[in-house]
């Protein structure tokens, strides 16, 4: 491992050193707008997030709740490109230093092509990526570009997931794995799947890799919850939300996302 | 009772590992899904396999669906097409008024045999979600159709078709609020609830292995109607012709030609307000490969992956997608794919009206408008094959308002 994947690493090596779950949180680039949004992101850090995965909104993402097909639409119509998505990730790295990942579908890095995505990622500061519609069989193109460029390829596992499969997905991954919380697509619940503890404790028999959870989880509360048996908890629509919520005023939307990463960092250090 | 109606393709050409035709397939979806989407596969395989479940399907494909479909030679229609000989597979005069009902009756025997109770599908024009809340109503199965806000309007009548037979149908507001949408929207659905929900996909397109069992579902078509058609005109047609959307029912016409190799199979795609006006859904002539549903093939998108909105009058056609073996028969120039404007289709809609007293579906009316076309190109010697592969009730507000029926106007000819 090198480049910044080897930080992303280390980033959740000391959070584990600490007795804790690292915080990632989730955020599209280009939403509002595209300045607004590497602010958005950098108000996320300030609160307390060890980790910030970008997302690249996509047309179709068919992996995704109400809460973040409406963002990703509203930045897609505001005119973001992946220079723009390059861009947020180059600044908030910057100005934060905190591993940035990319997290995107698979057509538009199959389309500007793998290598050349990977290259500029990289380039950018990002630490890897996250692509969860390229099944492990379809992965290796990426995979090879990502490891010549030192990104971090991080895979989701569901719940469905079958043991065997499971070994053979997080063989290959690398950084972290992403475990899917319930079976759903993106968006806050009123609670934590109880299928989240199972499904760690199978992908923990296969690999020393951490274990980050993602999926639903939008409060202290279920982030203490999560903290208890992963090494990470991801958090994307809650954030999303409150920029939704405060549209007309940037001011009370940065105050809400930092207000809530400081509650989530909470969370994650006091295990339930 | 001898099985006369399922044939899963014999000769197993393709696709081949990993559900691959040429280049073109695959499987892109969320692990989530994995688990789902192996267990049709592998359900599907031991189904073939079953001579109890071709009996059953074929008991219901001639006692409830009518099939074999008539082939109907349609001379003064021909006689615009250059004078050409010219025959229609009616799949339009299958239960449910189209060709859908062959795939929706196997899938769901597939669904019962798999322990599922719950049903989900994508519409467009409303014919596959039609089809599928009829056999949901049939075998006492739970139904959810999702179809996009624009379609719950052009296409209303299927919409209480559906609820009338008893299924939920949710109009998606998403993205272009077409086809591509709805799909979208039943992915969601059935990540979240697969343990007891089948997701009957109603194209050759998805994830392997939908573009398989799918075609091998339609490929009655193909079979009945070559062999009718030597019997009516004693030879193989010069070419065999259906409209393309997602593809279903061109490649269940075509399937069983691709050996024929002096049979041209042709494909028309709504070329919408034209190709050169961006208005239009014609993938294989205007997309390049890319990753939609689950499969790589032709796909309508920008230069950095995001998918284009596709236009067409005809709400099953108005998909920036395609199946991916009709992309593997273009690119091994063994399918031809001409695009087919909304007017050069509505032209062909009311000429059958009139000249053979059949109405189209808006759909089958693009392979009619490509058919004339072809004929004028064959002449007199020519013999075309067609697959009505619906019937136009559904479209009447459309043609209506397109004709300016509700004034009167529309009696000029």
């Amino acid at each position: 491992m090198s480049g910044k994947a080897q930080a992303l690493s280390e980033a959740l090596a000391a959070t584990r050193r600490e007795g804790r779950a690292a915080l990632i949180g989730y955020y599209p680039a280009g939403f509002p707008a595209l300045e607004s949004g590497i602010r958005a992101v950098t108000a996320m850090v300030e609160g307390g997030c060890d980790i910030v995965e970008i997302g690249l909104p996509h047309s179709d993402p068919v992996l995704d709740g109400p809460v973040i097909q409406t963002a990703d639409d509203i930045a897609l119509r505001g005119g973001i490109r992946i220079a723009g998505v390059l861009r947020t990730v180059r600044e908030v790295h910057a100005a934060t230093g905190v591993p940035v990942l990319c997290m995107t579908y698979w057509n538009p890095v199959d389309r500007y092509g793998p290598e050349r995505f990977a290259a500029e990622l990289a380039e950018a500061g990002g630490a890897g990526c996250i692509l969860p519609d390229l099944p492990l069989e379809e992965s290796e193109p990426w995979r090879k570009a990502a490891e010549r460029h030192g990104l971090a390829t991080v895979f989701v596992v569901a719940p469905s997931s079958r043991d065997a499969r499971i070994a053979g997905i997080t063989d290959v991954g690398s950084g972290f794995v992403y475990a899917a919380s319930l079976m759903g697509v993106t968006g806050t619940r009123e609670s934590v799947s109880r299928d989240a503890a199972d499904l760690v404790r199978r992908i923990r028999a296969t690999t020393e890799l951490p274990v980050c959870v993602g999926l639903g989880v939008s409060n202290a509360v279920q982030a203490s919850e999560v903290a208890a048996f992963a090494d990470g908890v991801i958090v994307g629509s809650a954030f999303v939300r409150r920029v939704l919520d405060h549209a007309d005023d940037e001011g009370a939307a940065l105050r809400e996302l930092r207000s809530l990463a400081q509650d989530l960092v909470q969370g994650v250090r006091c295990r339930t | 009772m001898p099985v006369e109606h399922f044939f899963p393709d014999p000769e197993g050409r393709v696709p081949g590992p990993g559900g691959y035709f040429g280049d073109y397939g695959g499987t892109f979806i969320p692990e989530a899904l994995r688990a789902a989407v192996e267990e049709v596969a592998a359900e599907y395989e031991k189904a073939k396999d079953d001579p109890a479940f071709a009996a059953e399907l074929d008991e219901l494909l001639v006692h409830y669906t009518g099939r074999p479909s008539p082939l109907t030679e349609v001379p003064r229609f021909a006689a615009r097409a250059g004078g050409a000989r010219v025959f229609l597979k009616r799949e339009d005069l299958n239960h449910t008024g189209s060709h859908k009902i062959n795939n929706v009756l196997g899938q769901a025997l597939l669904t019962r045999r798999m322990g599922k109770t719950r049903v989900i599908a994508e519409t467009g024009a409303g014919q596959h979600g039609v089809a599928t809340a009829t056999a949901c109503a049939l075998f006492g199965l739970d139904c959810t159709i999702y179809m996009g806000e624009i379609d719950t309007e052009r296409q209303a009548l299927n919409v209480a078709r559906m609820r009338m037979l008893g299924a939920e149908v949710v109009p998606v507001s998403s993205g272009s609020r077409t086809l591509k949408d709805a799909i979208n929207e039943a992915f969601r659905d059935w990540v979240a609830n697969v343990g007891h929900t089948h997701y009957l996909f109603g194209t050759v397109a998805g994830p392997h292995p939908f573009p398989t069992l799918v075609r091998d579902f339609h490929r009655v078509i193909g079979v009945e109607a070559r062999r009718q058609i030597q019997e009516r005109a004693g030879r193989l047609p010069d070419a065999v012709v259906a409209c393309v959307g997602g593809g279903s029912n061109a490649i269940g016409l075509f399937h069983a030609f691709i050996p024929d190799a002096d049979v041209r199979l042709v494909g028309c795609e709504a070329a919408g307000h034209g190709v050169e006006s961006g208005e239009h859904a014609a993938t294989l002539t205007a997309g390049e490969p890319g990753i939609l549903h689950g499969s790589r093939s032709y796909v309508l998108q920008d230069e950095e992956g995001q998918i284009t909105e596709p236009y067409s009058i005809s709400a099953g056609l108005d998909y920036p997608g395609i199946g991916p073996e009709h992309a593997y028969l273009k690119d091994a120039g063994r399918g031809e794919y001409r695009p087919v404007t909304d007017e050069q289709a509505m032209q062909a809609l009311r000429l059958l009206s009139r000249a053979e007293g059949i109405i189209p579906a808006i759909e089958s009316a693009h392979a009619l408008a490509g058919a004339l076309d072809l004929g004028r190109e064959l002449g007199e010697d020519g013999l075309i094959l067609v697959n009505l592969s619906g019937r136009g009730d559904k479209d009447m507000d459309t043609a209506a308002r397109y004709f300016g029926l509700y004034d009167g106007e529309g009696d000029a000819k």
